[in-house]
Protein backbone atom coordinates (compact mmCIF):
# COMPACT_ATOMS: atom_id res chain seq x y z
CA UNK A 1 0.00 0.00 0.00
CA UNK A 2 1.47 3.36 -1.00
CA UNK A 3 1.01 5.92 1.81
CA UNK A 4 -1.07 8.88 0.65
CA UNK A 5 1.21 11.32 2.43
CA UNK A 6 4.12 10.10 0.29
CA UNK A 7 2.06 10.84 -2.81
CA UNK A 8 1.20 14.30 -1.51
CA UNK A 9 4.76 15.19 -0.46
CA UNK A 10 6.27 13.87 -3.71
CA UNK A 11 3.72 15.78 -5.77
CA UNK A 12 4.66 18.96 -3.92
CA UNK A 13 8.38 18.44 -4.63
CA UNK A 14 7.69 17.72 -8.31
CA UNK A 15 5.64 20.91 -8.64
CA UNK A 16 8.50 23.15 -7.54
CA UNK A 17 11.13 21.11 -9.40
CA UNK A 18 9.18 21.44 -12.65
CA UNK A 19 8.71 25.17 -12.24
CA UNK A 20 12.34 25.90 -11.33
CA UNK A 21 14.66 23.35 -12.98
CA UNK A 22 14.80 22.95 -16.74
CA UNK A 23 15.06 19.22 -17.55
CA UNK A 24 18.56 18.00 -18.49
CA UNK A 25 17.61 16.71 -21.93
CA UNK A 26 16.20 20.05 -23.08
CA UNK A 27 19.05 21.98 -21.44
CA UNK A 28 21.71 19.91 -23.21
CA UNK A 29 20.02 20.36 -26.57
CA UNK A 30 19.72 24.11 -26.09
CA UNK A 31 23.41 24.34 -25.19
CA UNK A 32 24.20 22.59 -28.48
CA UNK A 33 21.99 25.06 -30.33
CA UNK A 34 23.82 27.99 -28.70
CA UNK A 35 27.03 26.75 -30.28
CA UNK A 36 25.59 26.16 -33.77
CA UNK A 37 23.25 29.16 -34.12
CA UNK A 38 24.74 31.73 -36.55
CA UNK A 39 22.00 34.36 -36.29
CA UNK A 40 23.32 36.89 -33.74
CA UNK A 41 19.91 37.86 -32.34
CA UNK A 42 18.65 34.28 -32.11
CA UNK A 43 21.93 33.24 -30.50
CA UNK A 44 21.67 36.08 -27.97
CA UNK A 45 18.18 34.88 -27.01
CA UNK A 46 19.33 31.30 -26.50
CA UNK A 47 22.32 32.31 -24.39
CA UNK A 48 20.15 34.61 -22.31
CA UNK A 49 17.77 31.69 -21.70
CA UNK A 50 20.69 29.54 -20.55
CA UNK A 51 21.63 32.15 -17.94
CA UNK A 52 17.96 32.40 -16.99
CA UNK A 53 17.88 28.69 -16.14
CA UNK A 54 20.94 29.18 -13.92
CA UNK A 55 19.33 32.15 -12.19
CA UNK A 56 16.14 30.18 -11.56
CA UNK A 57 18.04 27.31 -9.95
CA UNK A 58 20.33 29.55 -7.87
CA UNK A 59 17.50 31.71 -6.57
CA UNK A 60 14.93 28.87 -6.41
CA UNK A 61 12.42 30.90 -8.38
CA UNK A 62 10.20 29.94 -11.31
CA UNK A 63 12.15 30.00 -14.60
CA UNK A 64 9.30 31.79 -16.38
CA UNK A 65 6.70 33.94 -14.66
CA UNK A 66 4.08 32.45 -16.91
CA UNK A 67 4.16 29.23 -14.98
CA UNK A 68 1.74 27.69 -17.47
CA UNK A 69 -1.09 25.38 -16.58
CA UNK A 70 0.09 22.61 -14.25
CA UNK A 71 -1.27 19.16 -15.10
CA UNK A 72 -0.62 15.58 -14.01
CA UNK A 73 0.12 12.27 -15.66
CA UNK A 74 -0.31 9.24 -13.44
CA UNK A 75 0.82 5.74 -14.29
CA UNK A 76 -0.21 2.77 -12.17
CA UNK A 77 1.67 -0.50 -12.06
CA UNK A 78 -0.87 -3.31 -12.26
CA UNK A 79 -0.39 -4.30 -8.62
CA UNK A 80 -0.26 -0.78 -7.17
CA UNK A 81 -2.58 0.14 -4.32
CA UNK A 82 -2.81 3.66 -2.98
CA UNK A 83 -4.00 4.41 0.53
CA UNK A 84 -7.47 5.91 0.18
CA UNK A 85 -7.77 4.84 -3.46
CA UNK A 86 -7.87 6.97 -6.61
CA UNK A 87 -10.04 9.65 -5.03
CA UNK A 88 -7.45 10.24 -2.31
CA UNK A 89 -4.74 10.37 -4.97
CA UNK A 90 -6.61 13.01 -6.96
CA UNK A 91 -7.18 15.05 -3.82
CA UNK A 92 -3.45 14.87 -3.01
CA UNK A 93 -2.53 16.08 -6.51
CA UNK A 94 -5.03 18.93 -6.37
CA UNK A 95 -3.80 19.92 -2.92
CA UNK A 96 -0.14 19.83 -4.02
CA UNK A 97 -1.00 22.01 -7.02
CA UNK A 98 -2.74 24.59 -4.84
CA UNK A 99 0.01 24.60 -2.23
CA UNK A 100 2.79 25.00 -4.80
CA UNK A 101 0.95 27.91 -6.42
CA UNK A 102 1.28 29.79 -3.18
CA UNK A 103 4.60 28.29 -2.15
CA UNK A 104 6.95 28.60 -5.16
CA UNK A 105 5.09 30.95 -6.03
CA UNK A 106 3.43 30.13 -9.35
CA UNK A 107 1.11 32.41 -11.23
CA UNK A 108 -2.55 31.57 -10.54
CA UNK A 109 -3.30 31.14 -14.23
CA UNK A 110 -6.43 29.03 -14.02
CA UNK A 111 -9.71 30.87 -14.35
CA UNK A 112 -13.26 30.00 -15.31
CA UNK A 113 -13.55 30.49 -19.09
CA UNK A 114 -16.62 32.69 -18.84
CA UNK A 115 -16.73 34.20 -15.36
CA UNK A 116 -12.94 34.50 -15.03
CA UNK A 117 -13.26 33.25 -11.45
CA UNK A 118 -9.76 32.70 -10.06
CA UNK A 119 -9.22 30.66 -6.90
CA UNK A 120 -5.60 31.87 -6.88
CA UNK A 121 -4.39 28.28 -6.64
CA UNK A 122 -4.50 26.80 -10.18
CA UNK A 123 -7.34 24.48 -9.15
CA UNK A 124 -10.86 24.62 -10.53
CA UNK A 125 -13.35 22.77 -12.71
CA UNK A 126 -11.38 20.12 -14.66
CA UNK A 127 -8.14 21.69 -13.48
CA UNK A 128 -5.49 20.45 -13.07
CA UNK A 129 -6.03 17.78 -15.72
CA UNK A 130 -5.11 14.29 -14.51
CA UNK A 131 -4.46 11.66 -17.18
CA UNK A 132 -3.92 7.97 -16.45
CA UNK A 133 -2.00 5.11 -17.92
CA UNK A 134 -1.23 1.60 -16.71
CA UNK A 135 1.67 -0.80 -16.75
CA UNK A 136 1.33 -4.63 -16.84
CA UNK A 137 3.45 -5.15 -13.73
CA UNK A 138 4.64 -3.23 -10.68
CA UNK A 139 3.45 -2.12 -7.28
CA UNK A 140 4.40 1.51 -7.93
CA UNK A 141 2.70 4.69 -9.04
CA UNK A 142 4.45 7.22 -11.26
CA UNK A 143 3.64 10.91 -11.07
CA UNK A 144 4.65 13.35 -13.77
CA UNK A 145 3.73 16.98 -13.69
CA UNK A 146 3.94 19.14 -16.80
CA UNK A 147 3.57 22.91 -16.61
CA UNK A 148 2.65 23.56 -20.20
CA UNK A 149 2.96 27.16 -21.27
CA UNK A 150 1.87 29.01 -24.30
CA UNK A 151 -1.43 30.18 -25.72
CA UNK A 152 0.20 29.73 -29.12
CA UNK A 153 1.69 26.78 -30.91
CA UNK A 154 -1.08 24.20 -31.03
CA UNK A 155 -3.23 23.35 -34.02
CA UNK A 156 -5.38 20.53 -35.39
CA UNK A 157 -6.32 19.59 -38.92
CA UNK A 158 -8.31 16.81 -40.57
CA UNK A 159 -6.06 15.61 -43.36
CA UNK A 160 -6.96 12.74 -45.70
CA UNK A 161 -4.92 9.72 -46.75
CA UNK A 162 -4.47 11.34 -50.19
CA UNK A 163 -2.73 14.32 -48.58
CA UNK A 164 0.09 11.93 -47.70
CA UNK A 165 3.42 12.83 -46.15
CA UNK A 166 3.41 16.08 -48.17
CA UNK A 167 0.21 17.11 -46.43
CA UNK A 168 1.80 16.40 -43.07
CA UNK A 169 4.83 18.50 -43.95
CA UNK A 170 2.69 21.36 -45.18
CA UNK A 171 0.59 21.53 -42.06
CA UNK A 172 3.70 21.24 -39.90
CA UNK A 173 5.33 24.16 -41.74
CA UNK A 174 2.09 26.17 -41.54
CA UNK A 175 2.11 25.76 -37.76
CA UNK A 176 5.82 26.60 -37.37
CA UNK A 177 5.51 29.72 -39.52
CA UNK A 178 2.28 30.92 -37.93
CA UNK A 179 3.46 30.53 -34.36
CA UNK A 180 7.18 31.06 -34.91
CA UNK A 181 6.96 34.64 -36.14
CA UNK A 182 7.79 37.06 -33.33
CA UNK A 183 8.52 33.94 -31.31
CA UNK A 184 4.92 33.46 -30.19
CA UNK A 185 5.66 29.77 -29.56
CA UNK A 186 8.74 30.68 -27.45
CA UNK A 187 10.86 28.40 -29.63
CA UNK A 188 13.21 26.52 -29.88
CA UNK A 189 10.49 24.01 -29.04
CA UNK A 190 9.97 20.30 -28.68
CA UNK A 191 7.35 19.73 -31.37
CA UNK A 192 4.87 16.95 -30.73
CA UNK A 193 2.72 15.59 -33.53
CA UNK A 194 -0.37 13.46 -33.06
CA UNK A 195 -1.35 11.45 -36.12
CA UNK A 196 -4.61 9.51 -36.33
CA UNK A 197 -6.98 8.57 -33.56
CA UNK A 198 -10.22 10.46 -33.12
CA UNK A 199 -9.95 14.23 -32.86
CA UNK A 200 -9.58 14.18 -29.07
CA UNK A 201 -7.09 11.27 -29.15
CA UNK A 202 -5.11 13.04 -31.86
CA UNK A 203 -4.76 16.13 -29.65
CA UNK A 204 -3.91 14.10 -26.56
CA UNK A 205 -1.25 12.02 -28.36
CA UNK A 206 0.41 15.07 -29.89
CA UNK A 207 0.54 16.87 -26.57
CA UNK A 208 1.95 13.82 -24.81
CA UNK A 209 4.52 13.41 -27.60
CA UNK A 210 5.69 17.00 -27.00
CA UNK A 211 5.62 16.98 -23.21
CA UNK A 212 6.42 13.41 -22.13
CA UNK A 213 9.15 12.25 -24.51
CA UNK A 214 12.69 13.47 -23.87
CA UNK A 215 14.89 15.12 -26.49
CA UNK A 216 16.65 12.48 -28.57
CA UNK A 217 13.99 9.80 -28.04
CA UNK A 218 12.81 8.13 -31.25
CA UNK A 219 9.59 6.33 -32.12
CA UNK A 220 10.22 2.54 -32.25
CA UNK A 221 8.75 2.34 -35.78
CA UNK A 222 11.84 3.06 -37.91
CA UNK A 223 9.82 4.81 -40.63
CA UNK A 224 8.18 7.11 -38.10
CA UNK A 225 11.56 7.70 -36.49
CA UNK A 226 12.91 8.75 -39.91
CA UNK A 227 9.98 11.13 -40.34
CA UNK A 228 10.71 12.63 -36.90
CA UNK A 229 14.30 13.31 -38.00
CA UNK A 230 13.18 14.71 -41.33
CA UNK A 231 10.66 17.08 -39.77
CA UNK A 232 13.18 18.23 -37.19
CA UNK A 233 15.66 19.11 -39.94
CA UNK A 234 12.96 20.73 -42.07
CA UNK A 235 11.86 22.88 -39.13
CA UNK A 236 15.37 24.15 -38.58
CA UNK A 237 15.72 24.98 -42.28
CA UNK A 238 12.80 27.41 -42.22
CA UNK A 239 15.36 30.13 -41.52
CA UNK A 240 13.77 31.08 -38.22
CA UNK A 241 15.36 30.96 -34.80
CA UNK A 242 14.44 32.02 -31.28
CA UNK A 243 11.86 34.83 -31.14
CA UNK A 244 11.37 34.54 -34.88
CA UNK A 245 14.75 36.15 -35.60
CA UNK A 246 16.68 34.90 -38.60
CA UNK A 247 18.48 31.70 -37.64
CA UNK A 248 18.37 27.93 -37.53
CA UNK A 249 17.01 27.15 -34.03
CA UNK A 250 13.32 26.38 -34.28
CA UNK A 251 12.90 22.72 -33.37
CA UNK A 252 14.80 21.10 -30.52
CA UNK A 253 13.25 17.78 -31.41
CA UNK A 254 10.20 16.35 -33.14
CA UNK A 255 8.16 13.50 -31.67
CA UNK A 256 5.35 11.71 -33.46
CA UNK A 257 2.76 9.45 -31.85
CA UNK A 258 0.13 7.59 -33.80
CA UNK A 259 -3.26 6.05 -33.11
CA UNK A 260 -5.44 4.00 -35.41
CA UNK A 261 -8.03 6.29 -37.04
CA UNK A 262 -11.08 6.15 -39.29
CA UNK A 263 -10.17 4.59 -42.62
CA UNK A 264 -11.18 7.72 -44.52
CA UNK A 265 -9.08 10.23 -42.60
CA UNK A 266 -5.64 11.18 -41.31
CA UNK A 267 -6.15 13.72 -38.51
CA UNK A 268 -3.07 15.58 -37.35
CA UNK A 269 -2.25 17.82 -34.41
CA UNK A 270 0.84 19.94 -33.72
CA UNK A 271 2.00 21.04 -30.26
CA UNK A 272 5.03 23.04 -29.19
CA UNK A 273 6.69 22.66 -25.81
CA UNK A 274 8.41 25.99 -25.24
CA UNK A 275 11.67 27.37 -23.84
CA UNK A 276 10.22 26.48 -20.45
CA UNK A 277 9.74 22.78 -21.21
CA UNK A 278 8.74 22.01 -17.65
CA UNK A 279 8.25 18.43 -16.54
CA UNK A 280 9.24 16.43 -13.47
CA UNK A 281 8.67 12.76 -12.76
CA UNK A 282 9.00 10.31 -9.87
CA UNK A 283 8.13 6.68 -9.18
CA UNK A 284 6.72 5.90 -5.75
CA UNK A 285 7.03 2.28 -4.58
CA UNK A 286 4.80 0.37 -2.18
CA UNK A 287 7.48 0.55 0.52
CA UNK A 288 7.43 4.34 0.30
CA UNK A 289 10.72 4.81 -1.58
CA UNK A 290 10.67 7.56 -4.18
CA UNK A 291 12.90 7.64 -7.27
CA UNK A 292 12.96 10.84 -9.31
CA UNK A 293 14.04 10.83 -12.95
CA UNK A 294 14.04 13.01 -16.05
CA UNK A 295 12.35 10.67 -18.50
CA UNK A 296 8.67 9.96 -17.75
CA UNK A 297 8.84 6.85 -20.03
CA UNK A 298 5.17 7.42 -20.72
CA UNK A 299 5.14 5.64 -24.07
CA UNK A 300 6.03 1.99 -23.56
CA UNK A 301 5.52 -1.04 -25.75
CA UNK A 302 2.43 -1.70 -23.69
CA UNK A 303 1.11 1.83 -24.26
CA UNK A 304 1.67 1.45 -28.01
CA UNK A 305 0.36 -2.15 -28.23
CA UNK A 306 -1.51 -3.20 -31.36
CA UNK A 307 -2.86 -6.57 -30.23
CA UNK A 308 -5.95 -7.65 -28.33
CA UNK A 309 -4.08 -9.57 -25.66
CA UNK A 310 -0.94 -8.65 -23.79
CA UNK A 311 0.93 -11.84 -22.92
CA UNK A 312 3.38 -12.58 -20.14
CA UNK A 313 6.05 -13.22 -22.75
CA UNK A 314 5.65 -9.68 -24.02
CA UNK A 315 5.98 -8.49 -20.47
CA UNK A 316 9.27 -10.18 -19.84
CA UNK A 317 10.84 -8.34 -22.78
CA UNK A 318 9.34 -5.11 -21.52
CA UNK A 319 11.30 -2.42 -19.68
CA UNK A 320 10.58 -2.42 -15.98
CA UNK A 321 12.63 0.48 -14.77
CA UNK B 1 25.97 41.51 -16.60
CA UNK B 2 25.79 40.55 -20.23
CA UNK B 3 27.73 37.31 -20.07
CA UNK B 4 26.43 36.04 -23.37
CA UNK B 5 29.53 37.19 -25.23
CA UNK B 6 27.31 38.77 -27.82
CA UNK B 7 28.36 41.65 -30.05
CA UNK B 8 25.02 43.36 -29.83
CA UNK B 9 25.20 46.96 -28.60
CA UNK B 10 24.10 47.27 -24.96
CA UNK B 11 22.48 50.37 -23.40
CA UNK B 12 21.48 51.21 -19.78
CA UNK B 13 18.36 53.37 -19.39
CA UNK B 14 17.33 55.22 -16.22
CA UNK B 15 13.59 55.59 -15.62
CA UNK B 16 11.89 58.05 -15.73
CA UNK B 17 13.44 58.27 -19.20
CA UNK B 18 13.65 61.35 -21.40
CA UNK B 19 13.12 61.45 -25.15
CA UNK B 20 16.84 62.31 -25.50
CA UNK B 21 17.70 58.97 -23.84
CA UNK B 22 15.80 57.22 -26.59
CA UNK B 23 17.29 59.04 -29.60
CA UNK B 24 20.31 56.77 -29.90
CA UNK B 25 18.39 53.48 -29.62
CA UNK B 26 18.47 51.28 -32.70
CA UNK B 27 16.35 48.21 -33.29
CA UNK B 28 18.21 45.13 -32.07
CA UNK B 29 20.08 46.97 -29.27
CA UNK B 30 20.13 45.26 -25.87
CA UNK B 31 18.68 47.38 -23.03
CA UNK B 32 18.83 47.19 -19.22
CA UNK B 33 16.71 49.50 -17.06
CA UNK B 34 17.34 51.14 -13.68
CA UNK B 35 14.75 53.08 -11.70
CA UNK B 36 10.97 52.81 -11.78
CA UNK B 37 8.88 50.42 -13.85
CA UNK B 38 5.18 49.72 -13.46
CA UNK B 39 2.90 46.99 -14.79
CA UNK B 40 -0.28 47.92 -16.63
CA UNK B 41 -2.38 45.83 -19.01
CA UNK B 42 -6.08 45.50 -19.89
CA UNK B 43 -7.34 45.78 -16.30
CA UNK B 44 -5.52 49.07 -15.70
CA UNK B 45 -6.23 50.36 -19.23
CA UNK B 46 -9.96 49.78 -18.83
CA UNK B 47 -9.95 51.49 -15.48
CA UNK B 48 -7.88 54.51 -16.46
CA UNK B 49 -8.58 54.98 -20.17
CA UNK B 50 -12.17 53.70 -20.45
CA UNK B 51 -13.52 54.59 -17.01
CA UNK B 52 -11.49 57.74 -16.43
CA UNK B 53 -10.10 56.71 -13.02
CA UNK B 54 -7.08 58.93 -12.21
CA UNK B 55 -3.64 57.30 -12.09
CA UNK B 56 -2.35 56.64 -8.57
CA UNK B 57 0.72 58.84 -9.13
CA UNK B 58 2.65 61.07 -11.53
CA UNK B 59 5.72 60.22 -13.62
CA UNK B 60 8.01 61.03 -10.67
CA UNK B 61 6.34 58.42 -8.46
CA UNK B 62 5.54 55.65 -10.94
CA UNK B 63 8.05 56.30 -13.73
CA UNK B 64 7.26 56.25 -17.44
CA UNK B 65 8.10 52.68 -18.34
CA UNK B 66 5.00 50.50 -18.73
CA UNK B 67 5.61 46.76 -18.52
CA UNK B 68 2.98 44.47 -20.07
CA UNK B 69 3.33 41.84 -17.41
CA UNK B 70 1.67 39.98 -14.63
CA UNK B 71 4.08 38.70 -12.03
CA UNK B 72 4.22 35.39 -10.21
CA UNK B 73 3.73 37.09 -6.85
CA UNK B 74 2.48 36.30 -3.40
CA UNK B 75 0.89 38.61 -0.88
CA UNK B 76 2.19 37.71 2.58
CA UNK B 77 -0.13 37.73 5.62
CA UNK B 78 1.61 40.89 6.88
CA UNK B 79 0.70 42.67 3.63
CA UNK B 80 4.22 42.60 2.15
CA UNK B 81 4.89 41.13 -1.28
CA UNK B 82 7.04 38.33 -2.57
CA UNK B 83 7.89 38.58 -6.24
CA UNK B 84 9.12 35.39 -7.91
CA UNK B 85 9.50 35.52 -11.66
CA UNK B 86 8.20 38.19 -14.01
CA UNK B 87 7.52 37.68 -17.70
CA UNK B 88 5.80 39.85 -20.26
CA UNK B 89 2.46 39.14 -21.85
CA UNK B 90 1.69 39.55 -25.57
CA UNK B 91 1.22 43.26 -26.32
CA UNK B 92 -0.57 43.28 -29.67
CA UNK B 93 -3.97 43.06 -28.01
CA UNK B 94 -3.52 46.35 -26.14
CA UNK B 95 -3.15 48.44 -29.27
CA UNK B 96 -6.59 50.06 -29.03
CA UNK B 97 -5.75 51.76 -25.73
CA UNK B 98 -2.23 52.94 -26.53
CA UNK B 99 -2.73 56.48 -27.87
CA UNK B 100 -4.95 57.61 -25.03
CA UNK B 101 -2.83 55.74 -22.52
CA UNK B 102 0.33 57.57 -23.68
CA UNK B 103 -1.50 60.89 -23.39
CA UNK B 104 -2.75 60.20 -19.88
CA UNK B 105 0.30 58.42 -18.43
CA UNK B 106 3.13 60.20 -20.31
CA UNK B 107 4.74 56.77 -20.76
CA UNK B 108 7.79 56.77 -23.05
CA UNK B 109 8.71 53.11 -23.05
CA UNK B 110 6.51 50.06 -23.42
CA UNK B 111 8.09 46.76 -22.43
CA UNK B 112 6.23 43.65 -23.51
CA UNK B 113 6.13 40.43 -25.45
CA UNK B 114 6.05 40.18 -29.22
CA UNK B 115 5.75 43.86 -30.09
CA UNK B 116 3.02 45.53 -32.10
CA UNK B 117 2.78 46.30 -35.79
CA UNK B 118 4.78 49.10 -37.38
CA UNK B 119 1.41 50.66 -38.22
CA UNK B 120 0.72 50.80 -34.47
CA UNK B 121 4.14 52.34 -33.86
CA UNK B 122 3.54 55.04 -36.45
CA UNK B 123 0.06 55.80 -35.18
CA UNK B 124 0.52 55.62 -31.40
CA UNK B 125 4.23 55.63 -30.55
CA UNK B 126 6.06 57.90 -33.00
CA UNK B 127 3.91 61.03 -32.39
CA UNK B 128 4.53 60.66 -28.63
CA UNK B 129 8.26 59.94 -28.77
CA UNK B 130 7.86 56.43 -27.36
CA UNK B 131 9.65 53.17 -28.12
CA UNK B 132 8.88 49.49 -27.62
CA UNK B 133 11.26 47.06 -25.92
CA UNK B 134 10.62 43.34 -26.10
CA UNK B 135 11.55 40.86 -23.43
CA UNK B 136 13.88 38.07 -24.49
CA UNK B 137 13.08 34.42 -24.83
CA UNK B 138 10.35 35.01 -23.84
CA UNK B 139 10.85 32.97 -20.75
CA UNK B 140 13.51 35.01 -18.92
CA UNK B 141 11.34 35.38 -15.82
CA UNK B 142 14.02 34.41 -13.31
CA UNK B 143 16.57 36.90 -14.69
CA UNK B 144 14.00 39.68 -14.69
CA UNK B 145 12.94 38.72 -11.17
CA UNK B 146 16.54 39.31 -10.05
CA UNK B 147 16.44 42.87 -11.35
CA UNK B 148 13.59 43.85 -9.02
CA UNK B 149 14.97 45.58 -5.93
CA UNK B 150 11.66 46.41 -4.28
CA UNK B 151 7.93 46.46 -4.82
CA UNK B 152 7.09 50.10 -4.16
CA UNK B 153 3.31 49.72 -4.43
CA UNK B 154 0.56 47.43 -5.69
CA UNK B 155 -2.37 49.57 -6.76
CA UNK B 156 -5.88 48.18 -7.20
CA UNK B 157 -4.70 44.77 -6.00
CA UNK B 158 -7.99 43.79 -4.32
CA UNK B 159 -10.09 44.92 -7.21
CA UNK B 160 -7.99 43.70 -10.16
CA UNK B 161 -6.16 40.73 -8.63
CA UNK B 162 -2.46 39.82 -8.72
CA UNK B 163 -2.26 39.48 -12.49
CA UNK B 164 -3.94 42.75 -13.42
CA UNK B 165 -2.95 45.03 -10.53
CA UNK B 166 -0.63 47.96 -11.14
CA UNK B 167 2.68 46.96 -9.55
CA UNK B 168 5.21 49.76 -9.17
CA UNK B 169 8.71 48.28 -9.07
CA UNK B 170 12.11 49.68 -8.21
CA UNK B 171 14.54 47.93 -10.54
CA UNK B 172 18.27 47.71 -11.09
CA UNK B 173 19.97 46.27 -14.15
CA UNK B 174 16.52 45.00 -15.14
CA UNK B 175 16.70 43.10 -18.39
CA UNK B 176 17.80 42.18 -20.92
CA UNK B 177 15.36 43.65 -23.40
CA UNK B 178 15.74 44.21 -27.14
CA UNK B 179 14.74 47.41 -28.92
CA UNK B 180 11.83 46.33 -31.14
CA UNK B 181 10.72 49.79 -32.29
CA UNK B 182 12.81 52.95 -32.46
CA UNK B 183 11.65 56.57 -32.45
CA UNK B 184 11.02 56.35 -36.21
CA UNK B 185 8.65 53.39 -35.76
CA UNK B 186 10.83 50.71 -37.40
CA UNK B 187 10.09 47.17 -36.20
CA UNK B 188 12.80 44.60 -35.55
CA UNK B 189 10.35 41.70 -35.90
CA UNK B 190 9.09 42.94 -39.24
CA UNK B 191 12.66 43.29 -40.50
CA UNK B 192 13.41 39.69 -39.47
CA UNK B 193 10.11 38.39 -40.92
CA UNK B 194 11.09 39.86 -44.26
CA UNK B 195 14.42 38.01 -44.18
CA UNK B 196 12.65 34.70 -43.52
CA UNK B 197 9.88 35.25 -46.07
CA UNK B 198 12.39 34.97 -48.89
CA UNK B 199 12.95 31.30 -48.01
CA UNK B 200 9.37 30.21 -47.46
CA UNK B 201 8.27 29.48 -51.01
CA UNK B 202 11.16 27.08 -51.45
CA UNK B 203 10.07 25.09 -48.38
CA UNK B 204 6.61 24.45 -49.79
CA UNK B 205 7.82 23.79 -53.33
CA UNK B 206 6.10 20.81 -54.95
CA UNK B 207 3.53 20.20 -52.19
CA UNK B 208 -0.19 20.43 -52.93
CA UNK B 209 -2.69 22.34 -50.77
CA UNK B 210 -4.65 20.05 -48.42
CA UNK B 211 -7.73 18.24 -49.73
CA UNK B 212 -10.02 20.01 -47.28
CA UNK B 213 -9.46 23.71 -46.88
CA UNK B 214 -10.25 25.68 -43.77
CA UNK B 215 -11.84 29.03 -43.12
CA UNK B 216 -9.01 31.49 -43.30
CA UNK B 217 -7.71 29.77 -46.41
CA UNK B 218 -10.78 30.92 -48.29
CA UNK B 219 -11.35 34.65 -48.32
CA UNK B 220 -15.10 34.75 -48.56
CA UNK B 221 -17.77 33.37 -46.25
CA UNK B 222 -19.73 32.10 -49.27
CA UNK B 223 -16.82 29.93 -50.41
CA UNK B 224 -16.93 26.21 -49.81
CA UNK B 225 -14.09 24.36 -48.13
CA UNK B 226 -13.88 21.65 -50.77
S1 LIG C 1 5.41 29.90 -23.86
FE1 LIG C 1 6.78 29.03 -22.27
S2 LIG C 1 8.63 30.32 -22.19
FE2 LIG C 1 7.02 31.41 -23.31
S3 LIG C 1 6.05 32.74 -21.78
FE3 LIG C 1 4.84 30.84 -21.89
S4 LIG C 1 5.73 29.46 -20.36
FE4 LIG C 1 7.20 31.13 -20.67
Amino acid sequence: MIPIETIHATAGRLMSKAAIEIPDDYLGALRDMASTEKGPLSCFVIKTMLSNYDAAKEDRRAMCADTGVPRWYVKYGNEARVEGGPVALETALRRATAEATNGVPLRPNRVHPLWRTDHDNNVGINAPEIEYSFHPEGDWVELTTVHKGGLFGTDYRMLFPGDGIDGIKRFYLDALLAFGKRGLACQPAIVGIGLGGSKDTCMVLGKQAACLRVVGDRNPDPRIAALEEELKTLGNEVGMGAMGFAGSSMVVDCHIEVGYCHTGGMPMSVHMFCLSSRRACARIHADGTVVERTDPQWFTEYARRETVEWTTQDQSSRQSG
Amino acid sequence: MDDTGSELKTVRLRSPVTTEDLVGLEIGNVVYIDGLVYTAREGVYKKVVDDGTPLPGDVASIGNVNFHCSPAARVNPDGSFEMGAVTATASFRFSKWMSRWFDISQAKVIVGKGGMSSADYREHFVPRGAVYLTTVGYGTGALLGRGIRKVRAAHWLDELGIAQAMWVLEVENFGPFLVESDLAGNSLFERENAKIAANVERLYAGTRPATLRRYGETDRREDELI
